[in-house]
């Protein structure tokens, strides 16, 4: 008989293991799947973690856009740590990603077509300004009125998004676009306004830059700083966390604040480059995968810094996957679903000890 | 060693045919496609389209497609994995996709490409799109007879010029035959759910329509005005004629087929160029599915004769006088809508009591 006795803290070892399991089984039961689709399962698996980094044609394209896909989610997933660590739930990064978005790119639009060079440094401010003042509205309503962070965070996403339309079809709308929906293109036709790769050919842009700063800082942060002491003894410990002095409110507004700003930030980053124009499709999840990186990585700064890389991994080979096998997009999904679902059955394994006992004796 | 056999001969084969016979390899044509292949609308009619290419070309054409590409920051590299991968033209198959293929294009110059429904062409970049316009003429004469409440339910997706150009053609040819005609019209927001269709096509029967036309790629609101009855839809998009003969008593079918294989037969015979095509029912880009046994005798050969001769071009589906919705004239008498002002079309006609959101 199998019996799950619960361990006094999480296993170091454990937590460490399980994500690599997690992927282990993915691929197992992912490669089971695409067998039962008629596809050889070795080049399906192969295809999506081996040829974007490694393909001779694609590789060269596919490493420097893993990057362009894991930044904004290494630099969400950041953000959405630190609220996770002290147990506040921001799950509408979503929403504070588009308005990051709307409000960076509606400066931006405002000065077209100047070219000053304070025009993207001051877009970046506001990116992150809409992204911090959309996270506010649930962090102030939790602080004075205690409601539920979960519940407004994720209902301001619906909201984000019809603003998104709003926008798009209305006030930041291409005036030379033919009535079409959606903003003037930052990225191809105003040059002071975009985001563009620092280096040529290696994906690396503002954003991804921003998301390496972001894992350092918050690394440092919760490792040598009074604040991350504070967010780590919230999340373990409450009532110590009270008698030593820490004023829940303000960790509150800190931590939506934060990520919120970072969701900004990678909105804008994010529409002033790979994205290009404010348009009705531009939310792309990005704000609720993070969620998953964000647990992936463990929490930790380094763990979501591989966790976004891997999922990024699994978005483009997934998407090479459907060019070259003809796979069903669907299945790309599920590969990526499957991933999660063993990634929190295997949390079992770091929370408690799997003993075998004889069956006792009535 | 058993196992060698029959590898060896494969590779003998493989060799005496890549002799100077077979030495060009087959073209390749990729498609991005907006929603899943079993959409059972305009992705569906895409892919009948690409199945088409296959057929006509047998062995000399190969095709790759990837569906559900996202319109934004997804869709370039789609594309552009699709012209590493060796793609020689590419039909991108949805507005969203216009900056992405324009991007994509330059750093391939040697592929063709070819964007549906956008207006930015380029060197590489062709841009085609079909007057479905001229099915929703049809389909508003259709309607008009039809209503018996004279209210007509208009799901739309989304506030551009292609969905208020039908709007608008479906509007006047309803009202020629009918002068008591109302058009209820829900944005929806969407070409594709199944869930919102549904609600938008119940919505409207509640408010007293008796005909249901859609922007909007899914079947569902054909389901809805299957169980409230005595409703009447048209297919879009693809025929949809799992509902007929009722709700369903006629359709509006995209025929992609003939232009991707012409345009293909241009990549074979290299005399490829770019262009900006906008067919109609004339050059069976559109098409009008059979109309059933619900709609009278009569009513469906007048909805023929219209047809027809927007077919052979004598008659314009934008043909004055028609008034904009402020009540200044657009159109004098006889005159007919120029494709400059058709394609950018932002207003509504006379008599269309709503408002364009924005």
């Amino acid at each position: 008989m199998i019996r799950l006795e619960k361990r006094p803290s999480p296993s170091r070892l454990w937590t460490v293991v399980t994500p690599v399991l997690a992927v282990l089984a993915t691929m197992i039961v992912g490669g089971l799947m695409f067998w039962a689709m008629g596809k050889d399962p070795f080049e399906t698996i192969r295809t999506i973690f081996w040829d974007p980094l490694f393909h001779e044609t694609f590789g060269p394209y596919s490493r420097p856009q893993l990057l362009v896909k894991a930044g904004p989610l290494i630099l969400i997933a950041i953000g959405l740590s630190l609220g996770f660590r002290a147990g506040i739930w921001n799950i509408g990064a979503e929403g504070q990603y588009i308005m990051g978005a709307i409000v960076g790119a509606g400066v931006g639009l405002a000065f077209y077509p100047s070219e000053s060079i304070l025009i993207f440094p001051a877009m970046v401010i506001a990116g992150a300004f809409g992204g911090w003042a959309w996270a506010m509205i649930p962090g102030l309503l939790k602080v004075k009125f205690g409601t539920n962070e979960i519940l407004v965070s994720l209902m301001l996403v619906y909201v984000a998004e019809s603003w998104l339309a709003s926008m798009a079809q209305g006030l930041l709308r291409n005036p030379d676009g033919m009535g079409f929906p959606g903003s003037r293109n930052l990225a191809r036709d105003f040059p002071a306004a975009s985001n563009l790769e620092l280096i040529s050919g290696t994906g690396m842009h503002w954003g991804v830059v921003a998301a390496f700063i972001a894992v350092i800082f918050a690394y440092v942060l919760l490792s040598r700083h009074m604040l991350g002491f504070q967010v780590r003894l919230t999340g373990e410990a409450p009532r110590a966390a009270r008698f030593s002095g820490v004023k829940p409110a303000r960790l509150i507004l800190f931590c939506l604040g934060t990520s919120g700003a970072l969701a900004g930030l990678a909105g804008l980053f994010e529409v002033a480059g790979p994205a290009g124009q404010v348009s009705i499709d531009f939310g792309s999840g990005y704000g609720f995968t993070a969620i998953i990186v964000a647990f992936l990585g463990r929490l930790h700064p380094v763990g979501i810094l591989l966790a976004g890389l891997l999922m990024a991994l699994t978005y483009i080979g997934g998407e090479l996957a459907q060019l070259m096998l003809g796979l069903p997009g669907a299945a790309i999904q599920l590969f990526q679903g499957m991933l999660l679902f063993f990634l929190l059955a295997m949390d079992v394994l770091s929370n408690y000890r799997i003993r075998l006992t004889k069956p006792e004796a009535a | 060693m058993k196992s060698l056999k029959p590898i060896l001969a494969g590779a003998v084969l493989a060799l005496g045919l890549t002799g100077p016979a077979m030495a060009a390899d087959p073209v390749k044509v990729g498609f991005i496609y907006v929603g899943p292949v079993g959409d059972g609308g305009w992705t569906y009619e895409h892919n009948q389209g690409r199945l088409a290419v296959e057929e006509h070309f047998g062995d000399a054409v190969e095709t790759v497609f990837q569906e559900s590409v996202p319109e934004g920051a997804d869709a370039e590299r789609a594309i552009t994995q699709m012209a590493l991968s060796g793609a020689d033209l590419i039909f991108t198959t949805s507005f969203g996709y216009m900056d992405a293929t324009l991007a994509a294009a330059e750093k391939f110059p040697d592929v063709k490409f070819e964007h549906a429904t956008g207006f930015k062409m380029g060197d590489n970049v062709s841009v085609y799109s079909a007057r479905f316009y001229e099915g929703r003429a049809v389909q508003g004469t259709i309607a008009g007879h039809m209503t018996q409440s004279n209210i007509v339910g208009y799901i739309a997706s989304f506030p551009i010029p292609e969905v208020i150009r039908g709007i608008n053609s479906a509007y006047i040819h309803a009202k020629r035959v009918n002068p008591d005609v109302e058009f209820k019209i829900i944005w929806a927001y969407t070409w594709f759910d199944p869930a919102k269709e549904a609600d938008a096509a119940t919505a409207l029967i509640d408010q007293g329509a008796d005909v249901i036309l859609q922007h909007t790629d899914s079947t569902a609101p054909q389901a809805a005005a299957q169980s409230a009855g005595n409703v009447i839809t048209f297919g879009q998009a693809s025929d949809m004629s799992d509902y007929g003969p009722m709700p369903r008593v006629s359709s509006i079918i995209d025929n992609w087929g003939p232009y991707y294989i012409a345009r293909t037969q241009a990549v074979i015979d290299g005399t490829w160029a770019s262009v900006n095509t906008w067919d109609g029912i004339g050059a069976g880009m559109v098409g009008i599915g059979d109309i059933s046994d619900a709609v009278p005798a009569d009513v469906r050969a007048e909805a023929e004769a219209l047809r027809d001769a927007l077919g052979s071009g004598e008659y314009h589906a934008f043909t004055g006088p028609i008034n904009k919705q402020d009540g200044s004239v657009w159109l004098a008498d006889g005159e007919t809508a120029d494709d400059g002002t058709l394609a950018g079309m932002g207003f509504y006609i006379e008599g269309i009591t709503d408002d364009i959101p924005n």
